[in-house]
């Protein structure tokens, strides 16, 4: 058996252990979010954070999270406005839309990172992921306005369901 | 009870809804050829509105249901249509709804490629808007007992002079008994008053896609679905020979598997046939397809291979050819000169590769089938889908999700009819994903091409003779078996309607074979064309010892309208008037002249550093693109940044057209950069993005200045009209940069030799 959470809620997974965490996603609890674009960790649209580090879920098993904290674009943010997330509307950037969930995962573990990157750590850390519509111009100007946004804000705080309703 | 929503042509009207509930609805029909606001009162828009067509729905809640019927790709049509009705009927932008059409053929085309959904449907859907509108404001005039004009209709609110009130919801029971307005009835806006039209607001998915609640194909969820992936044959045409399925039936999940059809007759959209593995999870299926144990009978075209055919392109287009537009005498001229510019251009097959890889979910129930796509064309998947199950077409129930990408790749159902199959084989609700490989393995490529040109100069540098000769495998192969000749289509894609000013011309076209599916892909053979004639531009321009930026504008000529017919050539313009749409050199000069000083051309550049030129109409739309690039000694290429002009005639969205030309030449830098789809013994030798590259943030210039021209000239295509510029551009910047002129595609290894 295989313990893990997603976005915040506990999961157990005691199907076959070379699953990769990308189908047990969409397949078994219908978060499609993160998309199937090459299924070699070529594209990067299926990218999700484990332990907060963006990763290729579309090549990773599921065993190898045992223990992990699972987040996907659905568990980002509450209501779709992390800094990233609201950027890349200021932007406008996306025209099909398909990569850039993982686009913007690849982006938050960024920033939580190296919460100020330079332009050539923009274009190093985001050559993974592809966008066959071209919206790269778009994507490396949003992230400099998140970059700006969250400054003084290092590390990604995610929305926890366990939190939600409660009165701060 | 009688069907409310049946739509009585002869009557221009719908028939009368009595339902209190009512809801306004406007559709239009074309009337032959002529477009025409068509309106009337549909009790259940949301559910029946298959029986009008394109049409809008005012609630009695107030909301506005706006549908389209064009799928949705990136170009942010629905946005488009829903400003353009919008803005027409002043509804207010946060009440507006937008509905996607199933596939049907009421609506009209519904073909969402040739960058043609503006220009198609702009006129009617403002009718559209401005009848709803009109209804408003009589609707309150009859309220009120005044005359309709001292009524003005505004964001969701008729007023009078007086300073009375009414919301369109307050006035939607009213307006149900109104007989519609004719079109010469109604009013348009004029452009002054447009408020969403020709603005660059946000598009309406924006937020969804942002949050990944967007439905792509493999995000519906139909209960039962079970997974279907296929494993076709390697080679076109080629057939299965045996198959041994047992270990792979006997792995977990797997429920089912199935021999698929044998393609017959013309390819068209029809599967490539094969073995289907059906199974309760993607993984499970995809692990169980790699269990099959397959004999192929690869067929003829098993002697495809790419270098061969490279030579043999190149070898016809190196002999006399048949012309296909004609102007003085440039044989003789040629024949005669001492000194020629002689250049041949190559381009390989090129695979759309959509991020979303092609899928579809197929329901077949009692006789009639239920699919979700994402289709370029719902009506193209009826056609096919009903062909190979032999259902009528009526029982094929199209649903279009949002497309992540398509490109040209998605106009070809062949996806939807395996699901189809498999769902009526099976009986179950089936998902066929396609893997990332079956994509770049089975699609429907981008036709290799040759191009030879040649070129005398006169005593000033002029080119005073031009002979061009294109051959490609054509798309023609796909509807009708062994064609060897292109589609009259496939060379007015900038290849006939070349803009060159000379007084000697001769166009020839070669014939070639497909031995692969070749199919179209953004901006189709313009890509080519593009870039062997904007090449040669430059390259004669270094011969005549002139800027090749002055030497383009030269070449073209002066501001004119230039009808190629009367040089012999067949040309369909795009199918739209040569009145309203002509070749309008002057404008192609204007977006030359746009890009150059955006790009503050002939400024100083430091070693290594080049500017490049290109400029094309296509889609009726004029782009012209600068590309600045720095080449280092060891040969390391290094795209600075990128200035593009567009006149696109009058533009919707004036944000999503900046993005599409962003998008558009960063995908022409595919075909510079892309090792393409090559062939041997018929099979495609690239897998994946490992080995079929596609630009990547590090390879793009990440600084892309697009104007769009302000016009008042009909719409004409935003999607693909930049996408043909980029790479002659580039090539032209790269030989500025260090004298290395790049005359087959992909660069490669060039710039190190």
């Amino acid at each position: 058996m295989i313990t893990f959470t997603v976005n915040g809620n506990k999961h157990e997974f005691s199907g076959d252990p070379s699953t990769p965490v990308l189908w047990y996603l969409r397949d078994e609890l219908n978060l499609t979010g993160p998309k199937f674009g090459c299924g070699m960790a070529q594209c990067g649209a299926c990218t999700v954070h484990i332990d907060g580090m963006a990763q290729r879920s579309c090549v990773l098993p599921v065993s190898a999270v045992q223990g992990k904290q699972v987040t996907t674009i659905e568990g980002l943010s509450e209501n779709g406005d992390h800094p990233v997330q609201k950027a890349w509307v200021e932007h406008k950037v996306p025209q099909c839309g398909f990569c850039q969930c993982g686009q913007i995962m690849q982006a938050a573990s960024l920033l939580s990172t190296n919460p100020t990157p330079s332009d050539e750590e923009i274009v190093q850390n985001m050559s993974g992921n592809i966008c066959r519509c071209g919206t790269y111009p778009r994507i490396h100007k949003a992230i400099k306005s998140a970059s700006k946004s969250m400054s003084g804000n290092a590390g990604v705080s995610y929305f926890d369901p366990t939190q939600a309703g409660e009165e701060a | 009870m009688r069907d409310n929503t049946y739509f009585d042509m002869n009557r221009r009207s719908f028939l009368k809804s009595s339902a209190a509930a009512g809801a306004l609805v406007l559709g239009t029909y074309f009337m032959g050829s002529a477009p025409r606001a068509m309106a009337g009162v549909l009790a259940k828009p949301a559910e029946n509105a298959k029986r009008a067509n394109l049409f809008v729905a005012l609630r009695p809640d107030g909301m506005v249901e706006i549908t389209c019927h064009r799928s949705e790709m990136g170009q942010q049509i629905r946005t488009a249509i829903a400003q353009i009705v919008a803005d027409e009927m002043e509804a207010a932008w946060d009440k507006v709804i937008v509905i996607q059409g199933k596939g049907d053929p009421k609506y009209g085309d519904q073909n969402t490629d040739g960058s043609r959904s503006i220009r198609y449907n702009m006129q009617r859907l403002r009718e559209m808007g401005a009848s709803v509108r009109y209804m408003m404001q009589h609707a309150a005039a009859k309220r009120w007992g005044v005359s309709a004009d001292t009524c003005t209709a505004n964001q969701h609110v008729v007023s009078h002079t007086s300073g009375k009130t009414l919301s369109y919801k307050e006035l939607v029971t009213d307006a149900i008994n109104f007989v519609p307005p004719a079109s010469e009835e109604i009013t348009l806006k004029s452009k002054e008053e447009w408020r969403y039209i020709n603005t660059g607001m946000a598009h309406i998915d924006l937020q969804d896609l942002v949050t990944g609640s967007a439905t792509f194909a493999a995000d519906v969820r139909i209960p039962g679905t079970l997974v279907a992936v296929v494993l076709r044959p390697p080679v076109v045409g080629g057939k299965l020979k045996s198959v041994d399925s047992k270990t792979a039936k006997a792995m977990p999940g797997v429920v089912d598997v199935v021999e698929m059809p044998v393609p017959s007759g013309a390819l068209q959209f029809q599967p490539k046939g094969g073995v289907a593995v059906i199974a309760k999870s993607t993984w499970a299926a995809w692990q169980a397809r790699k269990a099959l144990k397959v004999e192929w009978d690869d067929g003829e075209n098993s002697e495809y291979n790419s270098e061969t055919f490279k030579t043999e392109l190149i070898s016809t287009v190196n002999s006399a050819q048949t012309h296909v537009r004609e102007k003085g005498d440039a044989t003789t001229v040629l024949s005669q000169a001492s000194d020629k510019l002689i250049a041949d251009y190559y381009i390989p097959h090129l695979a759309q590769a959509p991020m979303e890889p092609p899928c579809a979910t197929a329901h077949f129930k009692d006789g009639a089938i239920k699919v979700w796509a994402a289709t370029q064309n719902p009506q193209a998947d009826m056609a096919t889908i009903s062909a190979l199950l032999g259902i009528p077409k009526e029982n094929v129930e199209v649903n279009v999700t949002m497309l992540g990408g398509g490109f040209g790749r998605k106009s070809k159902p062949d996806f939807s009819a395996e699901a189809a199959f498999l769902s009526m084989k099976t009986g179950h609700p089936i998902r066929v994903q396609w893997t990332r490989e079956d994509d770049i393995q089975h699609g429907f490529y981008h036709a290799v091409s040759a191009q030879h040109v040649e070129a005398s100069l006169d005593d000033k540098g002029a080119i005073d003779a031009y002979l061009h000769r294109t051959a490609f495998s054509p798309i023609a192969a796909l509807f009708q078996e062994g064609a060897t000749t292109p589609m009259g289509f496939e060379l007015r894609l900038g290849f006939t309607d070349n803009p060159i000013n000379t007084p000697n011309l001769k166009l020839e076209v070669g014939n070639a074979k497909s031995m692969a599916r070749v199919g179209w892909m953004r901006s189709v053979s313009n890509i080519f064309h593009a870039y062997a004639i904007q090449s040669f531009i430059a390259e004669a321009a270094h011969k005549a010892n002139r800027d090749p930026k002055d030497y383009l504008l030269d070449t073209i000529g002066p501001a004119r309208i230039l009808d190629v017919t009367e040089q012999g050539a067949e040309y369909d313009n795009y199918g739209a008037d040569k009145e309203e749409y002509p070749l309008d050199i002057g404008r192609l000069r204007h977006v030359i002249e746009k890009a150059a000083s955006m790009a503050k051309w002939g400024r100083e550049m430091p070693e290594g550093r080049g500017l490049g030129i290109a400029a094309h109409r296509s889609f009726l739309t004029y782009v012209a693109a600068v590309v600045e690039v720095e080449v280092s000694k060891s040969g390391d290429l290094r795209i600075v940044k990128s200035w593009a002009a567009i006149d696109a005639g009058t533009v919707v969205n004036t944000d999503t057209v900046k993005n599409q030309v962003q998008g558009g030449l960063i995908f022409g830098l595919t075909t510079a950069l892309s090792n393409g789809i090559t062939f041997d013994k018929g099979k495609v030798q690239q897998s994946n993005f490992h080995d079929y590259r596609v630009p990547r943030m590090s390879d793009s210039p990440l600084d892309i200045e697009v104007e769009v021209i302000e016009s008042d000239a009909p719409p004409a295509g935003v999607g693909e009209p930049a996408t043909p510029v980029f790479a002659p551009a580039l090539c032209n910047a790269i030989f500025a940069a260090c004298g290395k002129r790049i005359r087959q595609l992909p660069i490669g290894n060039q710039l190190k030799a």
